[in-house]
């Protein structure tokens, strides 16, 4: 009897087939697993966001296994013995067990803490990507807006778990948060009333915020994401311009196996940051803060840092308190509600503004380099510096004691900055878009500078370009075109040096052919990617 | 002749005369009741008077004498002579006590660089002995408030619970100014709260006893020495030794500001590179 040889690939072959006549899974995966994505260092940054939101999900996990929302007083009698007998909440006391006495509990809470802080900071450093480079431009206005509101709901997540310690830190910002609810106008006292079940701070808001950081926000943040993917899988990645990139496709890696190995591998990279974060730096010492007391509050007490720029808004607002007979406009109002109102829905109007101003009613898969459009990275820059002195001025405290400042001129500073900043960092920026604008096409009309400088026989000094491209009949360059993408400005760049160092950062070997979807015409070794359908 | 004035019935009790006295008559009784009067008020306020003027005269102690002798050369341009003060530069140091000396001095704040929001901690000018001649002098001049004798901190083996109450009393009582962490804060123009990790027990002991520069005076009816000493104890015990977990660097203590940079400068920082490096391996 003949003894069949179990043929792995064989075996796995026959796997695969058996899979597929039940599930007819080959067609659409073969689509998927061949679905081209550009590729450019900048791109990856959303995935910061995305893949510290995993790590979110995961740490956060952990922390609900020993978390206990309840604001019942008990005396603590844990291992802190800075605390020991001391009366507070059944979260604070959770929260010390969870750092203290848990295994890895205090690494985890650390890491949850790091997470949250690099999640909405790859927030912003990606929301700045796509709105210098143009990519929020039709037909992606949609995944603009839902990344604003990603940015916001992440805003209320981190507020929500800053709170949930019942920490000295937490009560205060809750305090904050109160103040802020009781200075709309009408509902104000309302709205406060319901949300804490009565008065500042009653006895509800820890389970109440609970509810709202481990299930809705994280619910509702889960589901946008996933729209926020489906759209871009959907209308499919923007790219630079370049060779062979065109409005209509797309030039990259196929999704298997080079791009799914290198987010794998940036995954564990992220991971690794957090981890190694989580590890090295303090974070978040609730322990030093002590039960929330609504007379303790520190010197210091700041909102995590996306948080801030409310605070230092509410911090710059002079005192003009507005009378309407017997009611009155605190002028909290200002700050915090107008403030962080117009902050949201302005961004999100943007792209809509940007194409009336226009007049662009085209579809862009083609990103633009920013100097391309001054104007834009004008505003940008204009919105990012109110940003940054909104920022600062929450943590002015801060800055004047560890400066030696007065604290007054650090408020005074953050009025003034917040006017005159923006506006100069507009002018600023434009001018230098301009300028490198006018560097490229200057390049481009008469070629690189070659360091070379010719003597000619009546003495005259000239120096020496390098033609990109043709030459006309005086062997002066034909001006190029302007195609949107760099223009190489050094001899080094053109080849004059044999082959280019490679360091840590370029191609060790030579790249490979991108494969181009749809494949040019004129190409035709080239293999057509498709999904058979 | 018979106006019924009582300046006249008051003269009459003097002299029976039933005459007008003379002008010179009249004006030698008025200085002479005038003389009389300033003597008796002067001897009133004399006998019930604080006693500033009498220890002009009693004797310093041989460490109050060195103190003395040091206030002169250093102290004296902006303290005054005896510690009285002078206008626009320093205060009065009459009733201020050998703890706020030893708090002032010994921490380098006195003698100050120049007029400012607040003296700055530095160098201490004097050595230890030097001060406590310094202390020994203003306390002997005027009195006050002076740091006792004994252990400032609470013994933990005997006293477990003084550290979680000296917690609860920082809390309340000094977080406002000098932050959770004990690592100081801005008070309004260019005051500040300064830093208490590298404070002694005694300074803090004394600090919180005469409120130096613009700290408040704690005083004993109001913290107790005793809730004093489980403050230090907190304080010393707690804060300054590096008890507290959570990696190898709290990032200053400062909460979440300097919590905010470290994710810009170190976490964003390491992803953008390998996102470069990333993209580079294509």
């Amino acid at each position: 009897m003949k003894r069949r040889k179990l043929d792995p690939a064989e075996a796995t072959a026959n796997f695969a087939k058996g899979v597929d006549d039940r599930f007819q899974a080959a067609t659409p995966l073969r689509g998927l697993l061949n679905k081209v994505f550009p590729d450019h260092w900048s791109f990856l940054l959303g995935e910061i966001a995305l893949f510290s939101f995993i790590v979110l999900l995961l740490s956060g996990v952990f922390l609900t296994l020993f978390f206990d929302p309840s604001m019942q007083e008990v005396a603590y009698d844990g291992s802190y013995l800075a605390l020991r007998g001391t009366e507070m909440s059944s979260a604070y006391a959770s929260s010390l067990h969870l750092s203290f006495e848990v295994r890895g509990g205090l690494f985890m809470r650390q890491m949850h803490h790091w997470a949250a802080l690099l999640f909405m900071a790859s927030i912003v450093v990606h929301m700045a990507r796509v709105f210098f480079t143009g990519a929020f431009r039709k037909p992606r206005e949609i995944n603009w807006v839902i990344g604003v509101l990603l940015f916001l709901l992440g805003f209320f997540a981190g507020f929500t778990g800053y709170s949930l310690p019942d920490d000295g830190l937490s009560g205060t910002g809750l305090r904050i948060a109160s103040a802020i609810m009781l200075s709309l106008p009408v509902i104000g006292t309302w709205l406060s009333a319901a949300i804490f079940g009565g008065e500042y701070p009653g006895e509800l808001i820890i389970g109440r915020f609970y509810i709202a950081h481990v299930l809705l926000i994280p619910g509702i943040l889960l589901a946008l994401i996933s729209v926020h993917l489906g759209i871009v899988f959907k209308q499919k990645h923007t790219q630079w311009p370049g060779p062979m990139r065109t409005n209509e496709n797309v030039v990259g890696e196929r999704m298997f196996p080079r791009y799914a190995m290198k987010q794998g591998g940036f995954f564990m990279a992220v991971f690794g940051v957090i981890a190694f974060m989580a590890g090295m730096f303090q974070i978040n010492p609730i322990w030093n803060f002590g039960p929330y007391r609504a007379a303790e509050v520190s010197s210091a007490s700041q909102p995590d840092w996306y948080v801030m720029f409310m605070d230092g808004l509410v911090r710059l607002m002079p005192n003009w308190q507005i009378y309407f007979g017997n009611y009155s406009l605190p002028p909290l109002f200002w700050p915090a509600v107008v403030g962080l109102g117009a902050l949201f829905t302005l961004p999100m109007a943007y792209p809509w503004l940007e194409a009336r101003k226009l007049k662009d009613t085209r579809s862009h898969h083609l990103l633009q380099r920013p100097r391309d459009n001054p104007e834009r990275v004008g505003i940008g820059m204009m919105a990012l510096a109110f940003f940054l002195v909104a920022t600062l001025s929450g943590g002015n405290d801060v800055i004047a004691d560890k400066f030696h400042i007065s604290l007054n001129a650090m408020t005074w500073a953050g009025r003034i900055g917040l006017l005159i900043l923006p506006p100069l960092a507009y002018y600023i920026s434009v001018r230098i878009c301009l300028g490198l604008q006018q560097h490229d096409r200057e390049v481009l009309a008469h070629g690189v500078e070659t360091g070379i400088i010719k003597r000619l026989p009546n003495g005259q000094f000239v120096e020496i370009h390098q033609p990109l491209g043709p030459v006309d009949e005086h062997g002066h360059p034909i001006p190029l075109e302007y195609r949107g993408w760099v223009v190489p400005k050094k001899m080094n760049k053109i080849g004059a040096l044999a082959p280019a160092v490679k360091g840590f950062f370029y191609p060790v070997e030579k790249p490979a052919e991108a494969p181009v979807s749809p494949a040019p015409i004129t190409s035709s070794k080239r293999e057509e990617i498709s999904s058979k359908r | 002749m018979t106006s019924d004035t009582p300046a006249r019935r008051r003269a009459r009790v003097f002299s029976r005369r039933r005459g007008a006295p003379s002008r010179a008559r009249r004006r030698i009784g008025a200085a002479v009741r005038m003389l009389a009067a300033l003597a008796l008020a002067g001897g009133v306020y004399t006998a019930f008077a604080p006693g500033a003027f009498a220890e002009d005269n009693t004797q310093l102690s041989t460490a109050a004498q060195q103190g003395k002798e040091l206030f002169d050369q250093s102290c004296i341009t902006c303290h005054g002579r005896d510690g009285q003060g002078v206008a626009d530069r320093g205060p009065s140091l009459i009733g201020v006590g050998s703890a706020s000396v030893e708090f002032q001095v010994g921490t380098g704040r006195m003698p100050m660089t120049r007029q400012e929001a607040q003296a700055e901690q530095k160098k201490p000018q004097f050595t230890p002995d030097e001060t406590k001649q310094l202390a020994q002098y203003i306390q002997e001049i005027g009195g006050g408030p002076e740091i006792p004798s004994g252990d400032l901190t609470e013994n933990l083996k005997t006293n477990p619970e003084a550290l979680a109450r000296g917690g609860e009393l920082f809390r309340v009582n000094c977080t406002s100014c000098h932050s959770f962490t004990g690592a100081g804060g801005a008070l309004s123009s260019g005051k500040f709260a300064p830093s208490l990790h590298d404070a002694t027990a005694e300074q803090i002991y004394a600090a919180m006893l005469t409120g130096p520069q613009n700290m408040p005076v704690f005083g004993d009816n109001q913290i107790s020495p005793d809730e004093k000493r489980e403050i230090i104890t907190y304080i010393t015990l707690q804060l300054q030794e590096n008890k507290d977990p959570g990696g190898i660097f709290n990032l200053g203590g400062y909460g979440p500001a300097t919590e905010g940079m470290a994710i810009f400068l170190v976490g964003i920082t390491i992803l953008v590179f390998t996102s470069l490096w990333i993209a580079g391996k294509s």
